[in-house]
């Protein structure tokens, strides 16, 4: 304060503190606080940044071997080439045929997952039945299964079904084991519905499906969001399921790029490479930030307010 | 089957409900006359909501049959049992408005729109809520939200309203508005209401009749007036009355009451059955005269006042009396302070004498 009040109600108390506390920008706490935290941030962007100057720069200028530096004469070349020359055996399209196939497994197997669980869920929630307790804990105890131990009995079950090699089998095997996690999810945030809700629809004469797509479904979106995500990401950066129960023609974005990345042929084109591998991790990354807010919105929902 | 069915709105007969090993309602009856507003009393856990939701068909019971209408329900859904709910949550579809709301019962029973229209306009114009139509729960007050609930119980022209605890949500000036407003409606409409509340002022002042409950029990069901003057067993003396009632155990001798090396003279007192040895009488604090009034009662002691706990209208004052803890509702503007002597008396007519050993009334 630099001027004297003007009226002052009584002398005393006027030295003692006042208003909000003041608080010093460059404390202790701060500077190891955000010293922190900007070491961490610096040490995961970097490899990013690495990744994208690398990608942008041509053969010779790698050859120099600074990796950090910017790159003197940007080219989009190894872009274009990740995207679409590459070769892996004997295709050379490129990474845009994994993409597809990518794309292929993933619409199907996302809504497919999402729409059985979400069911699931709320059936396991709002109509329990004789046994739902066992099923459930049945259904949970599949996320903990290493994937190991089931692969092989999948190639068997998938040959007995005849869709061994082909994107359906794929598909079915990426729902079958979203499921356990997914249904979690969803049984957990419809037991955080107020059950006098339900309750008041089944008054209400609403059914089954009526109390699912006219109650339920609309006031869920969060939980929706990160199941879409949670599944996306996932399906996206499988490579394993993708690399055993498909063949060469339907290997989805990770099996090629690894296939491009890992071909022992002819020169390293490093900055193809890291073209490629922004390319594949594109997907997730654009999941995240067009979402993120919903993200945060589902994961932190508990209470819904009516 | 019995013979001619008398104008029962609900019948309840030998209902049992027992999740597993426990029993949370066992062979419970309860006839519920045509109009008449039922409160079901009890502390929390007693098992009223429970009743309630067996009512309404929202639990499966274990045994027992339900009527409504004398129309046998007991395997019915909720929605074809003619009864509308309200809930203490108020229970509004979020995402839909008010209008959405009140229709969605209508709208499952495919009843044609102009028919939607009009129950809901007139739900609306009894509950006065035309203004908030098209608004979204989200955008309404609490007093405002539960009368959106009531509306919706409303549109489904039903005889009989249950009602969960409608006003344990709300502030204490809401409650008492909305409770006089249900009593009104209660007055103009004419339905059967079966209302679950553990706030007995709600239950004294909405009630034709009360049943308390207790342990999956009713232990009492009676007129308000009775409960309150003339409670059948200890558990209903203590539940009902704020402050809860006094009570002194000692010993019966013919019409004499010994309680803390005293004896009482209690010939005053109705009993309704022959009683000796240990008792334990009962009488409530605004029953206990003081002063200049209290030399006219048949029954006086001498105590020190303790606490005072002045509330406005009236003082709660605790004093001591035969080695108990005794309080006293006087009026307001008593003048009175801690340490003061003060002389109480009381009319053992107004008292209440239940057996020590069963609780019973005597």
């Amino acid at each position: 304060m630099d001027s004297t009040p003007v009226s002052v109600p009584s002398a005393t108390g006027l030295s003692g503190p006042r208003g909000p506390k003041p608080r010093r920008k460059f404390s202790r706490v701060n500077v190891m606080l955000y010293g922190t935290l900007f070491v961490v941030a610096v040490y995961y962007a970097l490899p990013l940044y690495v990744m994208i100057v690398t990608s942008l720069k041509g053969m010779p200028e790698i050859r120099l071997g600074n990796v950090f530096s910017p790159p003197v004469e940007i080219t989009f070349e190894p872009w274009v080439k990740a995207w679409a020359e590459a070769c892996t055996g004997i295709n050379c399209d490129g990474l845009s045929r994994g993409f597809w196939n990518s794309v292929r497994i993933l619409v199907p197997s996302v809504i497919l997952s999402i729409a059985i669980a979400s069911v699931n869920g709320y059936a396991l929630a709002n109509w329990r039945f004789k046994g739902s307790e066992v099923f459930f804990t049945i259904l949970i105890l599949g996320a903990f299964i290493p994937y190991q131990v089931m692969l092989y009995p999948i190639v068997i079950i998938l040959r007995e079904m005849g869709l061994y090699g082909s994107l359906w089998g794929l598909v079915l095997v990426h729902t079958v084991f979203g499921m356990p996690i997914l249904t979690l999810l969803f049984r957990n945030y419809f037991t955080s519905v107020p059950e006098e809700l339900f309750k008041a629809a089944r008054v209400d004469g609403a059914g089954f499906w009526g109390i699912y797509f006219r109650i339920m479904l609309p006031m869920s979106l969060p939980i929706f969001v990160v199941a879409v995500i949670l599944q996306v990401t996932g399906i996206w950066n499988d490579f394993l399921f993708g690399v055993i129960y498909t063949k060469p023609e339907f290997y989805p974005m990770t099996v090629q790029l690894n296939n491009i990345v890992n071909s022992v042929q002819g020169v390293k084109e490093y900055n193809v490479n890291m073209a490629a591998t922004l390319l594949t991790g594109l997907v997730p990354l654009s999941i995240y930030f067009v979402s993120g807010k919903l993200f945060v919105r589902g994961i932190a929902a508990g209470a819904v307010k009516g | 089957m019995r013979g001619e069915p008398v104008a029962h709105s609900v019948e309840i007969r030998n209902l049992d409900l027992s999740f597993g090993a426990v029993n949370v309602l066992q062979d419970l009856n309860l006839s519920i006359q045509d109009g008449e507003f039922l409160v079901l009393l009890g502390a929390s856990g007693c098992g009223k909501s429970t009743l309630l939701n067996c009512i309404a068909g929202l639990l499966e019971i274990s045994d027992g049959q339900i009527f409504i209408k004398d129309r046998n329900v007991t395997w019915k859904e909720p929605s074809a049992r003619g009864i509308g709910m309200v809930f203490q949550s108020y229970a509004l579809y979020p995402q839909m408005t008010v209008e959405g709301n009140l229709s969605f019962g209508l709208r499952n029973a495919r009843l044609p729109r102009d028919e939607i229209r009009k129950r809901v306009a007139r739900a609306a114009e009894i509950l006065q809520i035309e203004p908030l139509l098209k608004r979204k729960p989200g955008a309404l007050s609490g007093g405002q939200r539960q009368r959106v609930a009531i509306g919706r119980a409303l549109v489904r022209d039903v005889d009989v309203f249950l009602f969960d605890e409608p006003l344990s949500n709300l502030d204490a000036k809401l409650r008492a508005d909305l409770r006089v407003e249900i009593k009104r409606l209660h007055q103009r409409l004419k339905n059967t209401i079966i209302y679950v509340t553990h706030d007995q002022v709600e239950a004294m002042t909405l009630a034709d009749r009360i049943a308390i409950m207790k342990g999956g029990r009713i232990q009492q069901l009676a007129s308000p007036t009775e409960i309150y003057n003339r409670p059948g067993n200890r558990y209903v003396a203590d539940f009902i009355g704020s402050p809860s009632m006094n009570f002194l155990d000692g010993g019966l001798e013919g019409s004499h009451f010994r309680v803390g090396g005293e004896t009482l003279d209690v010939s005053r007192y109705p009993f309704v059955a022959h009683a000796a040895g240990a008792v334990c009488m009962g009488i409530r604090p605004e029953h206990v005269a003081i002063a200049d009034a209290a030399a006219a009662m048949p029954v006086q002691a001498d105590t020190v006042v303790e606490i005072v706990e002045p509330m406005g209208s009236d003082t709660l004052v605790w004093t001591n009396c035969y080695g108990e803890r005794f309080r006293i509702r006087i009026d307001g503007q008593t003048r009175i302070a801690t340490g003061d002597p003060l002389r109480i008396g009381f009319d053992p007519a107004q008292a209440s004498f239940f057996s020590a050993e069963t609780e019973l009334r005597l």
